[in-house]
């Protein structure tokens, strides 16, 4: 067909439909900035029972001259890297593939996630289990946040450790491949009813995926500010019993 | 109420150009209201598919404004009274005439879908299911064949060349119907992976966007037969299991 203003353009969309993936490069991008800041700092990551989850569970090998925080990172970062949702932000918002719907793709070749490396995203059950195992270390330290000194207490730092493990935790939850292996791989829900259950449980949390997505990727960097800001002298804590 | 201006396309393969045209509108109109009335005043041989005009039958897909959209479900008062409105044939598929494009790509991949294929059933020769097995395939059967999803799958949308390789998110929903089924028996995961071009979708849910249905496409079908690859093919401990205790 010879060009024309109906092959030719690259949308005929009149919306904003750029304000999505903008508003997203932004959001993803200083969290990638300013956790890449946090976790080079290899400092200011603790104060008194309070622990950054950048820095959580902290290995210090001896042998290892960097920021401890290098070290397990990989963890998380690899689960939000192959997350079903994350996946969908940034192939539309960095790789413009595409920028949004009905608009161009930027590149002309296209093999999505036949190839390599993209081919590697479907590990991503795999992070969901290893993601599961830095839950437990979180929860211990959120639950230490609550003792001061050998004794029970409340401060402002106890409440946001909580709260950030608890969105971490609808975060991992509601995850595809969680949804898939509490009981989306059955055909026949009727013989195994406890799965079933779970998976209804589990479905009900998957609708909301994105916004654990991203209340949970900001309380996670709000929860290593506001300790780094506590250890570095610059506010005090809050103490409330 | 003002005039309604409408930009339709006009032509065919050999080309074409959005054509104006200006219409009295009522109150309760739909986009496909207006593009009869230009059919019937002012451009006799305006070429349009439809056929229920209740968002049922799935012929009535354009593109208005740049979204793929059914016609007849697109109310006139969504637009700013007076501001022109384009009108354009779904992008992915060959255009014939005007608004009309050829969509038989989509019956060709329907015959290469592995069909249902029940399993021995019960010994008084029944199968008995409860209502939660069926539950999550009553989504899939709300399809109506419109193909919006299809053409707006940047896969083939942008990229014809992998139309010989991809079934698209219509037949990801079809498939999803028979591969969840408790009665069926067939194995999908290789013809997803290797024919259907599962692998080629990057679950950016542009078919999600446009369903008509408000079918759930990439988080109830796609992302599910995503996982359900993964365990067949590519998820090393799941294999490992099945050589160790020779499952399947
Ligand atoms: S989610 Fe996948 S199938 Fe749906 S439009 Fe996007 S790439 Fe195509
Ligand atoms: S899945 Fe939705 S968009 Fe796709 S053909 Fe069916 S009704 Fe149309
Ligand atoms: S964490 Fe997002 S899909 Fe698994
Ligand atoms: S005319 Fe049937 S869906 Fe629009």
């Amino acid at each position: 067909m010879p060009a024309s203003e109906l092959t030719a353009t690259a949308t005929l969309r009149k919306d904003t439909w750029w304000l999505e993936p903008l508003l997203i490069v932004l959001g993803l991008g200083a969290f990638v900035v300013y956790t890449t800041w946090a976790a080079l700092q290899g400092a200011h990551y603790e104060y008194k029972n309070y622990l950054s989850p950048f820095y959580s569970p902290t290995l210090k090998p001896s042998w290892w001259p960097f920021s401890p925080a290098i070290l397990i990172l990989w963890g998380p970062a690899g689960f939000r890297l192959t997350c079903y949702y994350y996946r969908k932000a940034y192939y539309r918002s960095f790789w413009w593939s595409p920028p949004a719907c009905a608009v161009r793709d930027a590149r002309s070749g296209y093999t999505g996630e036949t190839g390599f490396p993209l081919i590697l995203q479907n590990i991503h059950r795999y992070f969901f289990y290893v993601a599961t195992a830095f839950l437990i270390f979180l929860w211990y330290d959120a639950i230490y946040a609550f003792v001061f000194d050998g004794r029970f207490g409340v401060g402002l730092g106890s409440v946001i450790m909580l709260v950030n493990v608890a969105l971490l935790s609808m975060y991992s939850f509601s995850c595809h491949s969680c949804r898939h292996l509490c009981g989306g791989c059955l055909d026949r829900f009727s013989s195994s009813p406890l799965r079933y259950r779970l998976w209804r449980i589990v479905t009900t949390q998957n609708e909301r995926h994105m916004l654990w997505a991203w209340l949970s990727l900001v309380s996670v960097a709000l929860t290593d500010v506001f300790i780094r800001l506590l250890s570095m002298g610059i506010i005090r804590d809050v103490r409330f019993f | 109420m003002p005039d309604a201006v409408m930009r339709l396309w006009r032509g065919d393969v050999r080309g074409g150009a959005f054509r104006e045209y200006r219409v009295p509108t009522e109150e309760g109109m739909v986009v496909l209201d207006v593009i009869h009335k230009i059919q019937a005043t002012q451009a006799h041989d305006l070429a349009v598919r439809w056929n229920c005009k209740a968002g049922k039958c799935g012929s009535c897909s354009a593109e208005v404004n740049g979204r793929p959209r059914l016609m007849c479900m697109t109310r006139m008062n969504l637009f700013a009274a007076g501001e022109p409105i384009t009108v354009a044939p779904i992008k992915t598929f060959p255009l014939i005439r005007d608004l009309v494009a050829d969509v038989s790509f989509n019956y060709q991949v329907a015959k290469t879908i592995p069909a249902f294929r029940p399993g021995p059933g019960e010994p008084d020769g029944t199968f008995r299911m409860m209502q939660e097995d069926i539950d999550r395939g009553q989504e899939f059967h709300k399809c109506i064949e419109c193909f919006l999803c299809q053409n707006v799958c940047h896969v083939i949308r942008d990229h014809p060349d992998n139309m010989p390789f991809f079934a698209g998110p219509r037949f990801f929903v079809r498939l999803a119907a028979l591969e969840m089924h408790p009665m069926d028996e067939a194995a999908r995961a290789e013809y997803l992976r290797l024919k259907a071009g599962l692998g080629f979708c990057n679950i950016t849910k542009c078919c999600t966007e446009v369903c008509p249905e408000h079918i759930k496409i990439t988080d109830n079908a796609i992302i599910p037969l995503k996982e359900r690859v993964v365990s067949e093919h590519y998820d090393p401990i799941v294999w490992t299991w099945r050589k160790l205790t020779g499952r399947k």
